[in-house]
């Protein structure tokens, strides 16, 4: 085999019966797994705690072992969104526009991938999850357009009388926990992260806990989008073991509550110890929707600033 | 342990008065043995400390604090605002100690007295020609006197790395002993003397080891890593040699000196790991504010959340404590 392998062939002689013999080597070779792992401050470590939980598709065939994240991982995850805080809100508009599209950009390039992924946890037909894809790389592009509108459309000057300029803009809250959708594990993630950082905040996200895959793929979107380590930090694992601690962390500015199910009143009296915003998850979301302002609003505060006008 | 049979053999300090007499003393040291000091620090970072004895450690290292401001921008302002800290740590749980003293620069230290007179927070200064000690030494007197005379209850002095480095012992010995001397007081105890060796220009854990027996012969009655103006300040392996050396110099001296690591402990898994070491190497009997300081700014809010952490079950943000 060796010797067919590498003698020169002429070219006038007919092919020779190589290909009959070529599967042998390939089929030997090894697969190599990908380990889903957490995406904490830019990087990938597993679970501090070393813990896993295997995750299954729809019809219960095994997929692979995700992290399963501990307590301390939301804490660590928390410091590094508060880190990434100033840096991020401090970009300007039109650059975070740019790194949004950036990730659309990136999942296009792995759009193979989260289609199968979304296959798996699903157990849809490729042309839904396809659709499914589509529509999730679409939610980039449409909130980094929206990054450097946000102020024109929220802020502006308001009327007064007297000698003064009065102007409101709006800026972001801090660091949103983020409980990410149960059951739409790729575009209802991207559906509620997207409009959290597209206005500046940083993101503590819980992913899916039946289908956690796609968010990790999405990481390494992230990962590889000019996004800066931290912005986004995503776990994977149990929701009632984490958001406990992430609505009751005094440094959480806010809380998305979308994946929360029946937590959501729990979390909601544990998040008001510290006066954090919370966002209630709606009774039945359509993920495909244009959801306009309606995410992008409760993660942002309004600075309103007075300035006396004249000589 | 090896290293501790070296001093104990030798004899007892008769503190040489010659340059080569001091220098015999000093190479008479054994060597440090770099590689089992890491995997000593390596070992001893792996002890886990949770619930009550954590809860425990982080009060013992709260107390422990030398509470620091050593910038060139501090005001009387804030020399009050962290004094006030001081006293009270956590103005919401009383439950909290006081920190062991607060740390500022001479000319501040009659604003730190005014704000801590009748506490049991000591006043602690920099002096001598912090943080460099390149000035005559008359000045570096002057320095020390002054922070004395205006009430300083601790003086941290450094000493000239220069001399030590070229080899002159001798002039380190003789300015440690004058500085002691000018802590002296005539209305009250004479302030204690903690030595700034700051490891980090000194070149390997060799000359930490001699540097740290030279201070204390000299009437050291605390050694202390670094100024935090040099990195790297108070490594681990570092405090491990020094808090190996006052446990062998009380073996032979009788003497008890202090250990105070400063620079770089910013968390409370760091101030735990310190407290391991002191009480794995020196003793049990170094666990004591009088015996072990902890110099640091930053440590002390990352202290009291994880307090906070314990009492309340949920974690604090750093936006309920103050920033200095």
């Amino acid at each position: 085999m060796a010797d067919t392998a590498t003698a020169p062939e002429p070219a006038s002689t007919a092919p020779a019966p190589a290909p009959a013999t070529a599967p042998a080597p390939v089929s030997r070779r090894l697969p190599v797994h990908k380990t889903y792992k957490l995406y904490l401050g830019g990087a990938f470590p597993r679970s501090e705690s070393g813990r896993s939980i295997p995750v299954t598709s729809s019809d219960g065939a095994h997929l692979a072992n995700a992290a399963l994240a501990s307590r301390k991982d939301a804490r660590d995850a928390v410091v590094a969104a508060r880190s990434a805080f100033g840096p991020w809100a401090a970009r300007s508009a039109q650059l975070r526009g740019q790194i949004l599209y950036r990730i659309a950009e990136m999942m296009e390039g792995r759009r193979a991938h989260f289609v199968q992924e979304t296959v798996d946890a699903q157990g849809i037909d490729e042309a839904p999850a396809q659709d499914l894809v589509s529509a999730a790389i679409d939610r980039w592009v449409y909130y980094a357009g929206w990054t450097d509108k946000i102020a024109q459309v929220l802020g502006g000057g308001n009327p007064v009388s007297g000698p003064y300029e009065n102007n409101s803009s709006p800026e972001p809250t801090g660091v949103v926990a983020v409980l990410a959708p149960q059951d739409s594990p790729l575009l209802g993630l991207v559906s509620v992260l997207a409009p959290v950082i597209a206005a500046g905040n940083t993101a503590v996200v819980v992913a899916s806990e039946r289908a956690p895959l796609p968010a990790v793929t999405l990481a390494e979107a992230l990962a590889t989008s000019d996004l800066p380590g931290g912005v986004v930090n995503i776990l994977t694992g149990r929701t009632a073991e984490l958001a406990p601690t992430l609505a009751a962390h005094a440094d959480v500015n806010a809380l998305d509550l979308a994946g929360a199910g029946d937590l959501a009143t729990q979390l909601e009296t544990a998040a008001a110890a510290t006066l954090t915003r919370v966002l209630r998850p709606e009774p039945f979301p359509d993920w495909h929707a244009l959801p306009g302002l309606a995410r992008i609003t409760p993660f942002l505060e309004t600075k309103t600033v007075w300035q006396t006008v004249g000589r | 342990m090896p290293d501790t049979t070296g001093p104990a053999t030798r004899a007892p300090s008769a503190p040489a008065h010659s340059n080569a007499a001091l220098r015999a003393l000093l190479d008479s040291l054994p060597g440090v043995d770099e590689a089992g000091v890491h995997a000593r620090v390596a070992d001893l970072a792996t002890r886990s400390v949770k619930t009550t004895a954590k809860a425990r450690a982080i009060d013992l290292a709260i107390s422990m604090v030398d509470l620091t401001t050593l910038e060139g921008a501090d005001t009387p302002g804030k020399v009050r605002a962290l004094c006030t800290k001081a006293l009270l740590p956590d103005p919401t749980d009383r439950t909290v100690p006081p920190v062991a003293a607060v740390c500022v620069y001479p000319d501040l230290v009659r604003v730190a007295v005014r704000a801590l007179e009748s506490t049991p927070v000591g006043v602690a200064s920099v002096a001598s020609a912090f943080p460099a000690g390149r000035a005559p030494l008359e000045v570096r007197l002057l320095d020390t006197r002054y922070a004395v005379a205006d009430g300083a209850t601790e003086i941290d002095m450094v000493i000239d790395r220069g001399a030590f480095l070229a080899g002159d012992y001798r002039k380190v010995y003789d300015e440690i002993v004058a500085v002691k001397e000018a802590c002296d007081r005539s209305d009250g105890p004479p302030a204690h003397l903690k030595v700034i060796l700051e490891t980090g220009e000194l070149a390997g854990y060799d000359a930490v080891r001699r540097a740290s027996w030279l201070a204390m012969h000299a009437g050291a009655d605390f050694i202390k890593t670094s100024t935090g103006k040099v990195s790297p300040a108070a490594t681990p392996a570092v405090t491990l040699v020094m808090l190996q050396a006052v446990r062998d110099f009380r073996a032979e001296t009788g003497r008890q000196v202090g250990v105070k690591p400063a620079g770089g402990i910013r968390t409370t898994k760091d101030a735990i790991r310190n407290l391991v070491m002191v009480n794995e190497t020196a003793g049990p009997d170094w666990l004591d504010p009088h015996w072990f300081r902890i110099g640091a700014s930053s440590l002390l809010n990352d202290l009291l959340m994880q307090r906070a952490k314990l009492t309340t079950g949920t974690y604090p943000g750093p936006d309920y404590y103050s920033a200095d």
